[in-house]
């Protein structure tokens, strides 16, 4: 008998149940079906996250800041990594030997690490900025809690020589001071990120997507020549120290394109290590202070009588009695000539002449003059902290205000200005443009004064720094050179200081086509001599001798050694 | 029919296989692109360190110092220099020539 055939296994049950179940199960794989559709296709970013953060990570790329380099290429700033060593306070484990190991590495007290890792915070740093090859040897201690990243730092090779032109970046590597500042939005480089696939060894195996490309800082040129700066520090502080000044400071200009080649303050600091700084030695005093410039100042008051026809060279001014009265004020020159001719009035430099040549001129004019060669206003060379002086407006000058701001009084501007000011008198009377950066291409310039009047202040400026002069010690050997010396007292307290002086000189060479404006400043010399002429003058000749050679610019006069006067021999200037 | 189906079988298995293997090359030679990017990086970062050095040890105060002391070195006198101008420029400025 058929085993199939036998009427026990007849199907008794009803045809609904296993319908039923067919139902249902084809119903759960419908369910399932939906949900996934909805969480693959409809919604499924939730899901992609989760799944990326397996295995894909956003990695930064770190951007260099930009170098910068002297006229020449020279590195003068270069940032390059370090590590910045810090710790999650309550994650620390180390035993007391670790401690001291750690200690020695990074140069602190062990009472230090134990205090900051006390501080109930949850992150601190331990050390900022330390060389790559100590950071390796932490790591290598294997202490738990404490952590390592990379950071940039910036070096200078210069040192307290150029501190003040380059200035200084933060611990973040961002401009704080300086050229630093100034340029921070070229020199600093933008961090960029990408997403990469990385396996479960940390290495990565594919990259998904660029995010932010990284961009390095551009690089930047300055116009400074490290060799001459190297030179113009060197000399002022030989005559810092020999003077007993408080402060002093240097700029070198090319007179052919406004270029600043040279720029030093006293007293300075090293940028290397800026702990223990204080605001004196900070200071920019060539850009961001501002001082009563005295006898500089004569020149342009003598300039602009000429070009408004009051006078010529010849002039003869009534100076014989060595001091003028307006008003209640008197006005006093250091020695009596006699009467002087206005040539005679610059090269020997007298108050009492400049004073009765201001009096014959249009206040508006002369405001006009000094606002045209940049007194009273800002140089905006970008630098931070650019001091613009003190030019009152000339509706409220009284007569001896006038007089006393054509020597120089009454009014004050910065290093820098007067440096550019002279380059009318180097220029044939243009006013040259200012740049801190190389600059290809000269600048055009603005006439200010006549090509005539200046090149007779030229002269004039020539007899200046010539025996009978206030400056024969400005003297350099086989060169013409032209200048100013400038000696004024302090403003103190509302008035003027007694016994403390500013001296300066401005001068140019060589004379029969300047190539070189150098301005010197020192302040409050205190070792007897305090006339610029004794003092600055000689910063300027040894500068100015040293960086024509330096550019090969031809002599223009014969090589004769010079013979200088006896000491204190030369012209005192009216103060 | 049978036989169509074994050989595509065959050729599907070899493909597969070709394609693991050329994403671990490519994914092997990624990670050598990576290595060497790196090592880029480091010797970048070397050259600054190097440059950093050289121009401290090219400081002109440095050299000056060296040249004066130790090999006894001095700035020739201005009346000893002579300033010998390009030829083009010798008409120009009557000044350097002596």
């Amino acid at each position: 008998m058929n085993y199939a055939a036998s009427p026990v296994l007849v199907p008794q049950l009803p045809l609904w149940r296993s319908r039923l179940l067919l139902a249902l199960i084809a119903g759960g794989f419908v369910v399932l079906a939906c949900r996934a559709v909805y969480l693959q296709g409809l919604n499924n970013d939730f899901l992609q996250q989760k799944g990326e953060s397996r295995y894909s990570r956003v990695l930064e790329i770190s951007a260099n800041r930009g170098r910068i380099t002297d006229r020449h290429g020279e590195a003068l700033a270069i940032s390059t990594p370090v590590k910045s060593v810090w710790a999650i306070p309550e994650e620390v484990q180390y035993s007391s030997q670790q401690r001291a190991k750690l200690a020695a590495l990074l140069e602190l007290p062990p009472q230090e690490i134990d205090k900051r890792l006390n501080e109930a915070t949850s992150f601190v740093y331990l050390k900022r900025q330390i060389p790559p090859e100590v950071a390796e040897r932490v790591n290598e201690l294997r202490i738990a809690g404490l952590f390592q990243n990379r950071e940039y730092r910036r070096y200078y090779p210069g040192g307290e020589v150029m501190a003040h032109m380059l200035g200084f970046t933060g611990a973040s590597d961002t401009g704080q001071e300086g050229i630093e500042l100034a340029f921070q939005s070229t020199l600093a480089g933008k961090p960029g990120s990408r997403r990469v696939i990385k396996d479960r060894m940390g290495q990565i195996v594919e990259d998904m997507e660029s995010i932010r490309e990284a961009q390095n800082g551009r690089d930047l040129a300055l116009a400074l020549d490290a060799k001459l700066q190297n030179l113009a520090f060197s000399q002022l502080k030989l005559a810092v120290e020999t003077n007993k000044a408080r402060a002093g400071a240097i700029v070198v200009l090319d007179a052919k394109t406004g270029e600043v080649l040279a720029l030093a303050n006293l007293p300075t600091y090293n940028p290397n290590n800026r702990s223990r700084l204080s605001g004196a030695q900070l200071r920019n005093r060539v850009i961001t202070d501002t001082f009563e410039p005295g006898s500089t100042l004569k020149p342009f008051t003598v300039a602009l009588a000429m070009e408004l026809g009051k006078i010529t060279s010849e002039s003869m001014i009534a100076t014989a009695s060595g001091s003028f009265a307006i008003g209640k004020a008197t006005i006093h020159d250091a020695h009596r000539f006699g009467d002087m001719s206005v040539t005679q009035v610059i090269q020997r430099s007298s108050n009492v002449g400049a004073a009765k040549i201001a009096l014959g001129l249009p206040a508006a004019a002369m405001w006009g003059m000094f606002d045209q060669v940049g007194f009273g206003s800002v140089p905006r060379l970008g630098f931070p902290g650019e001091a613009g002086g003190k030019l009152r407006a000339y509706q409220s000058w009284r007569p001896i205000e006038q007089a006393t701001m054509a020597y120089g009084h009454g009014i004050s501007v910065s290093l820098l200005q007067l440096a550019r000011a002279y380059s009318i008198f180097a220029r044939d009377g243009e006013l040259m443009p200012l740049s801190l950066l190389r600059v290809d291409a000269p600048l055009a310039g603005r006439q200010v004064i006549s090509p005539d009047t200046a090149r007779k202040l030229r002269d004039m400026l020539e007899l200046a720094v010539q025996p009978g002069g206030t400056a024969p010690k400005a003297r350099v050997m086989g060169y013409r050179v032209a200048g100013k010396t400038g000696t004024a007292h302090k403003e103190e307290n509302g008035g003027y200081a007694a016994h403390k002086y500013v001296s300066s000189f401005v001068g140019l060479a060589p004379a029969s086509d300047p190539r070189l404006v150098i301005a010197v400043m020192l302040d409050e010399p205190s070792a007897g001599q305090y006339y610029g002429g004794a003092v600055a003058a000689p910063v300027f000749s040894a500068v100015m001798g040293g960086a024509l050679r330096m550019l090969g610019v031809p002599p223009d006069a014969p090589l004769k050694p010079l013979e200088l006067p006896p000491e204190g021999s030369e012209i005192k200037e009216g103060v | 029919m049978a036989r169509i189906n074994l050989i595509l079988v065959f050729a599907l298995t070899a493909c597969a296989l070709g394609l693991v293997t050329s994403q671990h090359q490519a994914r092997k030679l990624f990670a050598e692109l990576e290595r060497e990017q790196e090592r880029a990086k480091q010797l970048d970062v070397e050259w600054g360190q190097l440059q950093l050095e050289q121009s401290t040890w090219a400081m002109h105060a440095r050299v000056e110092k060296i040249a004066r002391e130790r090999l006894r070195m001095s700035v020739p006198d201005a009346r000893r220099t002579q300033v010998v101008m390009p030829a083009a420029a010798v008409g120009e400025s009557p000044g350097g020539r002596r």
